[in-house]
């Protein structure tokens, strides 16, 4: 639990961001597919995902129970579990972690709700920078489009109901929406998010994906070792 | 009626301003006595004719169960079940201590935020980063914590459970396979834990090792004044300006 943040582990790091639509979780689909098959050391961890604690959060959200803090804790408490459990010890054991969403998801979500943006930093304080965070960036209501042609059942708080925005969810769809992208934006300097530029075809921006990571990592060391 | 404020951050969604009522925290390692004496406060202050509401780190219906089982097969990392409880006690606080505080009724809460950070910090939490988890909470009227020998926790505990608890003895900290050396190290701990806060978190401390009777005597001159310095801001602002 005092394991260092700063402590150097030969695993990297690797987050996607972007609004719901943005579509980062294909890209990072693609990236997966990509290493599994060229044979790399590689884990996906996705966003909101430990059993235990889904269950509190559903029932929570279920029966409306929460309010931005305890929407902000809950959510904390379970990246705490995946990231204890999962994605510290993968990075120790030298893995390349690509995660869809990280810590910035609840920063901008959670910011929006109203909680303090300096507390946020801090409560999520034991958790890595990403060694790349690609943020994919597309024009909100091309983002929107996406969604509610697609998905047209939203639920309460994905809509931002309990901020009471709008008597109509998809009115405060859009409006939260709008803010988590301010609140993305913001973000975009002070962690250094690499952005990425999702109006563009989906091989094209798998492509310059490809290239950044390769860039950024080497990834020759995360090449697996077959031991007999 | 006393300005409330937070440690430091800010509670979304609160207006402290509204909160008329007055919180005062009894603290304590296990067996110093603190619910027989929340019990006898609560009747005092009813005769007084005050509406008293008891709040304690009872499990809330929002994580309560998952919080039992995760317990109960000990699978939770100290950050993550330090944050279970960090929900839990914000959920209680906004559900429970702010709508009594904003009727005016006076809180008495049977532990806070200090036994949850005393106990989180043993189990290898940052103390910086435990505080900051909890710098929403309101900062009570006053904090009462009562001091106990460990000789005398020992005895009080035999005498009402006549086992050792497995989380009281903080058996998950691996400090012994010894279930009794296991408790007295680890009631050690959270004890000099609760020590490090004495100053900063203004305890005000009770000698829980004498009867009943005494410390609750005690306990309700000290509210008194409290309650006192509660009912008079107008004058002591007044009187504070002819000061100066």
């Amino acid at each position: 639990m005092t394991a260092d943040k700063q402590e150097t582990f030969p695993g990297r790091l690797i987050a996607v961001e972007g609004l719901d639509g943005s579509g980062k979780s294909t890209q990072i689909h693609l990236v997966h597919r990509w290493l599994q098959s060229t044979g790399y050391r590689v884990f996906f961890s996705e966003w909101n995902s430990s059993v235990l604690v889904r269950e509190a959060t559903r029932k929570g959200k279920k029966r409306q129970l929460l309010t931005p803090t305890t929407f902000s804790l809950i959510h904390a408490t379970d990246f705490a579990d995946r990231y204890e459990r999962q994605i510290l010890p993968l990075l120790r054991a030298g893995y390349l972690v690509l995660c869809d969403r990280y810590i910035f998801t609840a920063f901008a979500r959670d910011a929006v709700r109203g909680c303090d943006r300096a507390w946020l930093r801090k409560l999520y304080g034991f958790a890595r920078i990403p060694d790349l965070t690609l943020f994919f960036r597309l024009p909100l209501n091309a983002a929107l489009g996406r969604i509610l042609e697609g998905r047209p059942q939203l639920k309460y708080f994905e809509a931002g109901m309990d901020l009471e925005l709008s008597p109509d969810i998809t009115e405060s769809f859009r409006i939260f929406q709008g803010r988590v992208l301010d609140e993305y934006l913001k973000m975009v300097e002070e962690f250094g998010f690499t952005v990425v530029d999702a109006t563009q075809a989906v091989h094209r921006q798998q492509g310059i994906v490809r290239r950044l990571i390769q860039e950024r990592v080497d990834l020759g060391f995360f090449r697996k070792r077959y031991v007999q | 009626m006393s300005l409330k404020r937070t440690y430091g951050m800010a509670l979304a969604g609160v207006d402290l301003r509204k909160l008329s009522g007055t919180l005062i925290v009894i603290e304590g390692p296990d067996s110093a006595g603190r619910s027989t004496q929340i019990a006898l406060l609560a009747q005092w202050l009813e005769q007084q004719g005050h509406a008293v509401a008891q709040v304690g780190l009872r499990r809330s219906d929002l994580v309560g169960p998952e919080l039992e089982r995760a317990k109960q097969g000990n699978i939770l990392s100290p950050r993550t079940l330090g944050l279970f409880y960090a929900t839990d006690f914000y959920h209680q606080l906004e559900n429970h201590i702010v709508p009594a505080l904003r009727a005016g009724f006076v809180v008495l809460a049977d532990r806070y935020i200090y036994t949850l950070m005393a106990r989180a910090i043993v189990r290898g939490a940052e103390p910086e980063w435990v505080a900051s988890v909890y710098s929403m909470a309101i900062v009570p009227d006053a904090v009462f914590y009562m001091t106990i020998s460990l000789a005398t926790a020992v005895q009080r505990t035999f005498q009402t459970h006549s086992e050792l608890d497995y989380w009281e003895s903080g058996m998950d900290c691996g400090l012994s396979r010894d279930w009794f050396q296991s408790f007295v190290r680890y009631q050690r701990k959270i004890r000099s834990e609760f020590f490090k806060m004495q100053t900063k978190y203004a305890f005000e401390l009770v000698n829980a090792n004498r009867t009943i009777a005494a410390v609750d005597r005690d306990l309700r001159g000290r509210i008194q004044l409290v309650l006192d310095r509660a009912e008079r801001p107008e004058t002591r602002r007044v009187a504070r300006a002819r000061v100066n």
